[in-house]
């Protein structure tokens, strides 16, 4: 066996150890800008990109640009109106732990505190989760439904683009060649809105979404829902918001019916596919009960009640912290 | 393409010339000489390859050499003190009979170091959060959990 193993490891190498490979890892943005612009493409945390190169899936480009060394990629900035500006960088670790985000952002404390493993959260970013753009992603129904913006640079200039016109297939997006996620720009949040993201899932950890949710809701002084956002998650070629869930939600008061109601327009859009984790047909009644639970919990945070990040745990396992969470 | 990069290895610097897609897993086994890290599922599942770099832990099957350039890494050879006195967990994996095959045990070992750096006293979620990337196919688990939980009480 000692012999054998090596002998296997070499090969693999071999065959993936191109001798054209370019690496470069600068410490500013604009020579990121500049090695991108001749055709290199970034690495952040490699959690999808090298994973990918070693399942043999997708093989590592020639050109690659480390993004690690910059540090301007890195960090939550706080404007002056109280929105908030998520470097691209930013572990899933990082967003998890801070307060802001927790409070205002609630919808995204429960995707980031639930990617992969305590490993995948503490190398993995928010950007390359972004841009690495699956359909089963967990932090991109959220940012869809607290209306984020992605911030594209290139060496010819700045472009802010809504993450609704992000996403145009599996792994695929509108950013051009040469352009660089810099950040995800969030509005500020009022103190009525509340969030949640659900995940279908076998297991705690190490996980990929059989099914997700996510909705957004904030409610008027009599508790009407005067804004609502609801997104879903591995049901779909992208991740969308589903605008006749949205409708079924305005006007309400949130409660267990106008859920229910929402939830049923989640699973009519649908058009999942079936795979080792699901089923098309599983997958789309998964999205009723998903969707249900997610808009409860989003009602329960604007009603200022607590649901535990991440809200998942609180829906599973007898544990339900929120109203209508059962059945 | 090589590239060259430095590592702090368990304290100690070493250079070496990397291709860019080599993963840091071969590049500790094969060039540190340091075979205690495993390679088990090869695609960021299992969590037999587990180190600490800066401090953190990282799947080292799937993560490249290159990125680890001018940063701390942290094996399972690092754990023990230089005179081979073991560290409390370590004592503990043993006295709770956490170990069986040993395949997982380097990356246990890790992982829960990073858990007990971060998280002095550990609930019992925290703890199966924390080792909830390291599989292991012997224990059931709660020899693991019980060394974890010891060496959280005993430090």
């Amino acid at each position: 066996m000692s012999a054998t193993v090596p002998q296997r490891l070499q090969q693999a190498r071999s065959a993936t150890e191109r001798p054209s490979a370019h690496f470069s890892a600068p410490t500013s943005l604009a020579e990121v800008l500049d090695a991108l612009a001749a055709g290199a493409l970034p690495l952040a945390g490699g959690t999808d990109l090298v994973v990918g190169h070693r399942q043999g899936k997708r093989l590592l480009p020639d050109a690659l640009v480390n993004l690690d060394h910059v540090a301007d990629l890195r960090g939550i900035v706080e404007g002056d109106d109280g929105s908030l500006f998520i470097g691209a960088l930013t572990n899933h670790e990082t967003i998890v732990n801070d307060e802001r985000v927790r409070a205002r952002y609630p919808a995204l404390a429960d995707a980031s505190s639930i990617v992969g493993s305590a490993a995948t959260r503490a190398t993995g970013t928010i950007g390359g989760n972004v841009m690495n753009a699956s359909p089963a992603a967990d932090t991109i129904a959220p940012l869809l439904c607290h209306d984020a913006i992605a911030v594209l640079r290139s060496t010819g200039g700045e472009r802010r683009v809504p993450l609704s016109e992000l996403f145009i297939g599996p792994g695929r997006t509108t950013a051009m060649s040469g352009e660089l996620l810099v950040g995800i720009a969030l509005a500020q949040s009022s103190p009525t809105t509340g969030g949640a993201y659900v995940r279908l899932e076998y297991r705690r950890q190490m996980e990929i979404a059989i099914v997700g949710a996510a909705a957004v809701v904030r409610l008027d002084a009599s508790g009407r829902v005067v804004h609502a956002r609801v997104a879903m998650t591995a049901l779909a070629p992208t991740i969308q918001r589903v605008p006749a869930a949205e409708h079924a939600l305005l006007g309400t008061d949130a409660g267990d019916g106008a859920a229910r109601a929402a939830a049923e327009e989640v699973a009519a859009a649908a058009s999942p596919i079936s795979d080792v984790r699901g089923s098309a047909n599983y997958r789309r009644a998964m999205a009723a009960v998903i969707t249900r639970r997610a808009v409860a919990a989003a009602a329960t945070r604007a009603r200022g009640g607590d649901v535990r990040i991440p809200a998942s745990d609180s829906t599973f396992g007898g544990r339900a912290g929120n109203e209508g969470s059962g059945s | 393409m090589s590239i060259e990069i430095t590592l702090t290895v368990n304290g100690m610097a070493e250079t070496h010339s990397v291709h860019p897609h080599r993963n840091l897993v071969s590049v500790l086994r094969d060039e540190c000489g340091l075979t205690g890290t495993k390679e088990g599922c090869d695609d960021c599942e299992c969590g037999a390859c587990m180190v600490l770099v800066d401090g953190s832990p990282v799947n080292s099957c799937s993560y490249l050499a290159v990125q680890a350039d001018g940063k701390q890494v942290t094996t399972v050879e690092g754990l023990a003190a230089p005179d081979g006195t073991l560290s409390p967990l370590q004592q503990a994996f043993l006295s709770c009979g956490g170990v069986q095959c040993g395949f997982c045990t380097p990356g246990m070992l890790i992982s829960a170091t990073a858990l007990l750096t971060n998280t002095p006293s550990p609930s019992d979620e925290e703890i199966r959060t924390a080792v909830s990337g390291n599989l292991c196919r012997c224990t059931g688990y709660t020899g693991i959990l019980d060394a974890i939980r010891l060496a959280a009480e005993t430090r």
